[in-house]
């Protein structure tokens, strides 16, 4: 597994050359496509079908006018129009048929893509998620997996249905008449060629125009969410000024790309009225010089052969590019799912029984990357219902103690024990269904009031959830609005204030009754006299359950059983408020100090 | 129509071009018609009567008409992109613009992303419609009546054989655009449903985690993923059958023109010349009616999206903006808050009755609890929202009587959510004063005791923060945030120190840094600090939403009342700490 952080995911770019294709991928993309073989097939019959009802009309035609118009025969001709009239109702249905079919299968891949997608991201580490924005890991599982859709419902059906086309055409051409078909495919090259010289420069410019719109979103995303700021510090001109620039820098982009687009489009038309000259000319050259077999009727069929004849040859050039698109989708979305999850359970993993609470750090050494050691052998303790503090500078380790506690990580070295039990061989399931984590950023859900604080524990009633909300001092605001525990929250939601998110999330870990209760910098966003107020509560909440305490405020220290001071991942003191205050050492150093500083 | 007709004065100046392009579409559409012609006058006059000197010039015709049409089909396009390309300029500009002046109360309520697709997904729909759309809708509209006008000229009866099937192909358009709408907008409002599930469980994955809830997540996910790929093939289902109805109706076109006009030929009422051209416009047709079809569906499409933008531009700010603002001066720094009343727009009182001078200089703390409205009452002062009832008043002016622009530069303000740019911090800091010369830049991080940390970073001031650019600690971001309002150097400071998200050595340089910054400043601190609030000129006490006690510390300590309470339950253990510190030393 590759390590995190800026540049670990080499695919931000879209212009990955196809020859740099982890073959991997096409296995993967394989494994996807393969329960669906039956299917696709059946859509390639049904496609076939299509290509030949589609061709018969023009034969059809040239049968009417050659045989039954010229000669009178109106049955005949009754004949040939009902024959038509029943393959375009055919047409109709199979080509129905088919696209359905196909898009199904593509639709059910991409359904199976996202679901193991989220799946995986759910056991993925925390590093994952720190390494790679949520825009990126979500443009992954939306645009990536709808690209390798295209492939599937849209491009590999071409390729069949064109080529298909293509070669029944050009056989019904040279059956009719080989002298003509030859003729009419002296266009192919130069069609070919036009492709060519259009594909790279519309590749390019429709990339550049993609670019010029991913600019803009960053800089309105940032704009917006700055908005406050923008307008407190008056910077509304610069800003509109940087962004009228973007904005004409998007202008001239899709200029670019709209001007070879329209350039495109009526060069084919060019080539295809040249091919047209062709027939016109050379058919009236043999039928001038008395070539058996070459009629009237036949340049006419010819005509409208070629018009259906240059459309398989262009798609068939933008399939590359669909192919292109979805294997370099594909790769990233590989990507994702060849991340390891660095904690799995072990396949003799048990369910950890409901803790008393006592918990063993034995020789802990813990580091995020090989290189570097964050925690070197750390020893601490904690009885059942007892409330530890710890304290140090930061980057001493305090939140890996806790990361490690919580299972996030596994130590390297050493072992982590709650109740005895080695933490590396229980279940994680039931493991963190014990622990109550508060962290310092409040993350609500999108939903009521009830049903965040429910989180933990789904099946909570009514009662339960008022009580946790009463017991962290909680229940006061949220009475107080309109809508009560029903109100609509979400992820940034101003109804709340920062401080009432705080304890929505207090009442959220106690609701879920934890054994284990971790406060990482949990109290940092309530003011200090709100924190008094909640002391009582917070004693509540720590009551009768082991509890591992980060804060900054001495005040909240001061009050635990037993106080770890860490720094550079060992525990360098420990005792009680009263005992490291009396030792006189880096704690109370630190203690003294910031009250030190509150004299002036 | 009426939603696009709004349009019109974004189209004015490029009316020429407009028209130009016009002309090249009617003349595109002609040139279309020519080449069954060339074909009917080669099959009858050459390949029939035997006329050959006329083969090769007849041949080279049909590739000359193409290149003339090719060349007028590029230009329609072109011009109409030059003018619609400077629309679409404009009109994302003016919703900047618009966003930039709305006011907080209106991004209280605003989510970010549904902002931004009005400026790009539905300006971006808009843009494809009034360009492509409209060249391409008129051309093949022109193309539809050439052909139609050139078949009844070549004979009537065969023409309307032919156009049989048009008043079923106009149903089976109306029908489709109709039912294709509502399904791709479910289609659409799903996709937004699943990718906020997504975009939901990333940002919250740390507590997914810490509640072990990952395994009803997946369902979650599972519903939703299901449910779009349901929606999705119901679209697709809607669509597939309605083109493919489309392309049989066309089909039958072709039918009746070699049903009946076989018997006209055999008749001799037309030659096989005009029946092998019928076929050809017949073939001809398929395309543009297909084409204007979806055109029509993309013209819907942009219609609802102009209608997203137009509410959002129609939307005003709710503070009234006078016509006769005058521009506020460098103020000397009093602030008045006259009988105050404040709410939330259909919210409960906020603040009551709040009466409040600041005399230049002085510093005011305001202390109460979480949701006690101490935030409220700040935001005021510069305008953010106004009150409900009362004035406030900056040297004896009502704020609501001086611009914006010029009440703001008068204030320096750190907001209690620190937001950075992603760019360098040197930018950052000189947000509020992009001229600011490096050694303000400089004197404004020391002051906010940050320089030290930014000259530790490989790129110092030129060091690129945020998403992709180095992570910033609370307190670190914070400072910054303080260096970037000292810079602006406004005679006004309104500080939100409420959260204090740092350490304790922290939590000294910045209130170190914060002390330097009051001097000769008014200043609003929502204080936390007890420093602050003993160095204060004026204490308030906030609860719910009224001045519940004000003074200064030694007076307001005399009191039983709430201070006195916050004060035992914070300074106590500040004066034990001394007392224990006289021990220890």
């Amino acid at each position: 597994m590759g390590w995190g952080g800026p540049g670990a995911f080499r695919l931000d770019e879209y212009d990955v050359k196809l020859r740099d294709i982890n073959p991997k991928v096409y296995r993967m993309m394989w494994s996807f496509v393969r329960p669906y073989v039956g299917r696709l097939a059946l859509g390639v019959l049904l496609m076939a079908a299509t290509a030949l009802t589609g061709l018969v009309g023009p034969y059809l035609v040239q049968q009417a006018i050659d045989t039954f118009i010229v000669e009178g025969n109106v049955t005949g001709l009754n004949w040939v129009a009902g024959a038509f009239l029943i393959t375009a109702f055919l047409n109709w249905w199979s080509s129905y048929g088919q696209t359905y079919i196909v898009s199904w299968v593509g639709q059910t891949i991409i359904y199976d893509l996202r679901e193991r997608m989220f799946a995986h991201l759910q056991r993925l580490s925390f590093r994952f998620f720190d390494s790679m924005a949520t825009g990126r890991i979500m443009s992954r599982l939306m645009s990536d997996v709808d690209a390798i859709n295209q492939l599937v419902s849209s491009g590999l059906v071409s390729i069949f249905a064109d080529t298909l086309t293509l070669i029944t055409i050009m056989a019904t051409m040279l059956s009719m008449n080989w002298r003509l078909a030859l003729v009419s495919f002296i266009t192919v090259p130069v069609l070919v060629g036009v492709l060519q010289y259009f594909k790279n420069r519309l590749r390019d410019a429709f990339m550049q125009m993609r670019r010029r719109a991913a600019d803009m979103n960053a800089n309105l995303a940032e704009s917006i969410s700055g908005m406050r700021v923008t307008q407190a510090f008056t910077r509304e001109e610069q800003n509109q000024s940087q962004f009228n620039q973007i904005n004409e820098q998007t202008r001239q982009a899709s200029m670019d790309a709209v001007t070879v687009w329209a350039m495109f489009i009526p060069t084919i038309e060019v080539v295809a009225a040249f091919g047209v000259t062709l027939v016109l000319w050379y058919g009236g050259v043999l039928i001038k010089g008395g070539t058996p077999g070459v009629s009237v009727g036949q340049v006419a069929a010819f005509i409208l052969y070629l018009n259906r004849f240059f459309m398989p040859i262009r798609d068939l050039s933008q399939v590359f590019n669909v192919f292109q698109a979805a294997i370099v989708s594909a790769e990233r979305v590989v990507e994702v799912l060849d991340q390891k999850p660095e904690i799995e359970d072990r396949p003799d993993a048990y369910d950890l029984p409901r803790a008393e609470g006592s918990v063993v750090f034995a020789d802990v050494v813990f580091g995020y990357k090989p290189d570097q050691t964050v925690l070197k052998g750390l020893n601490l303790q904690a009885s059942p219902g007892q409330t530890i503090a710890l304290v140090g500078p930061t980057g001493a380790g305090k939140s890996s103690v806790i990361n490690l506690l919580a299972r996030f990580h596994e130590p390297r070295s050493g072992k982590v024990l709650v109740d005895g039990h080695d933490l590396s061989r229980v279940t994680q399931q039931s493991w963190r269904s014990q622990l109550g984590i508060v962290l310092q950023d409040t993350f609500l859900f999108t939903g009521t009031i009830r049903e965040n604080i429910r989180y933990g524990r789904p099946d909570a009633t009514d009662q339960e959830v008022e009580d946790a909300a009463r017991a962290v001092g909680a229940h006061e605001f949220i009475a107080r609005m309109s809508e009560g525990y029903e109100t609509q929250v979400n992820e940034r939601g101003s109804k709340l204030s920062v401080g009432q998110r705080q304890l929505v999330a207090f009442a959220r870990a106690l609701c879920a009754n934890p054994s284990i209760l971790i406060l990482d910098e949990a109290t940092s966003n309530i003011d200090t006299y709100t924190e008094t107020l909640i002391q009582e509560a917070l004693k509540r909440l720590l009551q009768g359950r082991t509890s591992f305490v980060i804060a900054h405020r001495l005040s909240t220290i001061r009050s635990a059983d037993r106080i770890y001071f860490i720094d550079d991942g060992q525990v360098v003191e420990e005792g009680t408020h009263d005992e490291l205050l009396a030792a006189g050492g880096r704690y109370a150093d630190l203690y003294l100090g910031q009250f030190t500083a509150l004299d002036g | 129509m009426r939603l696009f007709r709004r349009l019109w004065p974004y189209y004015r100046p490029g009316w020429l071009l407009v028209t130009l392009s016009l002309l090249q579409i009617v003349g595109a559409s002609l040139f279309a018609l020519a080449q069954p012609q060339i074909i009917r006058y080669v099959v009858d006059k050459v390949l029939t009567d035997g006329n050959w000197s006329w083969l090769l010039p007849g041949a080279l015709a049909v590739v000359v008409a193409a290149l003339i049409q090719g060349g007028l089909r590029f230009g329609q396009r072109y011009t109409m992109e030059l003018v619609s390309q400077r629309v679409i300029y404009e009109l994302r500009s003016t919703i900047y613009r618009h966003l930039q002046s709305l006011s907080f109360t209106f991004y209280d309520k605003a989510q970010t992303g549904d902002l931004m697709t009005r400026v790009t997904a539905d300006v971006e729909i808009l843009r494809q419609a009034l360009g492509m759309g409209v060249v391409n809708g008129l051309m093949h509209l022109g193309t539809v009546t050439g052909i139609i006008i050139a078949m009844f000229f070549m004979s009537w009866k065969l023409a309307l054989a032919s156009l049989l099937f048009i008043p079923f192909l106009v149903h089976a358009i109306s029908q489709f655009s109709q039912r294709s709408r509502g399904a791709w907008k479910a289609v659409q409002d799903q996709n937004a449903r699943l990718s906020a599930t997504i975009q939901e469980n990333i940002a919250g994955v740390r507590v997914v985690r810490a509640f072990a809830r990952e395994g009803d997540e997946v369902a979650k996910f599972g519903r939703e993923n299901g449910r779009f790929q349901e929606l999705n093939l119901a679209a697709i289902r809607l669509n597939s059958f309605w083109t493919n109805y489309m392309n049989f109706l066309t089909a039958l076109g072709a039918v009746s023109v070699l049903w009946y006009g076989g018997r006209l030929v055999m008749a001799e009422q037309i030659s096989i010349g005009t029946l092998i051209a019928f076929n050809a416009y017949v073939a001809q047709l398929l395309n543009p009616v297909r084409m204007l079809g979806w055109i029509l569906s993309q013209f819907v499409r942009a219609g609802a999206g102009l209608q997203r933008i137009y509410d959002l531009l129609d939307t005003k700010s709710d503070l009234k903006m006078k016509a006769d603002a005058i521009v506020l001066g460098r103020v000397t720094g009093e602030v008045t808050i006259e009988d105050v009343a404040f709410s939330y727009e259909g919210g409960e009182a906020v603040l009551e009755g709040i009466d409040l001078t600041a005399q230049p200089g002085q510093r005011v703390a305001i202390l109460g609890l979480t949701g006690s409205g101490k935030s409220s009452l700040i935001n005021l002062i510069p305008r953010f929202y106004d009150p409900t009832a009362g004035r406030v008043l900056i040297d004896q002016i009502d704020v609501r009587d001086v611009t914006l622009e010029s009440l703001r530069q008068n204030m320096a303000i750190v907001l209690q959510e620190t937001f950075l740019f992603s760019t360098t911090i040197k930018e950052n800091i000189a947000y509020g004063k992009p001229d600011a010369s490096m050694d303000e830049i400089i004197a404004a991080a020391k002051a906010a005791q940050i320089h030290a940390f930014i000259n530790s970073l490989p790129e110092k001031y030129e060091t690129v923060i945020g998403e992709r650019g180095v992570g910033l600690s609370g307190g670190q971001k914070q400072r910054i945030a303080i260096a970037r309002a000292i810079l602006t150097d406004n005679p006004i400071l309104l500080l939100d120190e409420s959260t204090s998200a740092v350490d304790v050595q922290t939590e000294h340089l910045i209130q170190e840094a914060m002390d330097r910054v009051m001097q000769n400043r008014t200043a609003f601190v929502i204080a936390s600090r007890l420093s602050t609030v003993m160095n204060a000129d004026q204490v308030i006490v906030m609860e719910q939403g009224r001045i519940v006690e004000r003074g200064t510390h030694a007076e307001l300590i005399r009191q039983d009342g709430l201070y006195r309470r916050i004060y035992e339950l914070q300074l106590k253990p500040a004066e034990e700490a001394r007392q224990q510190k006289g021990v220890a030393v």
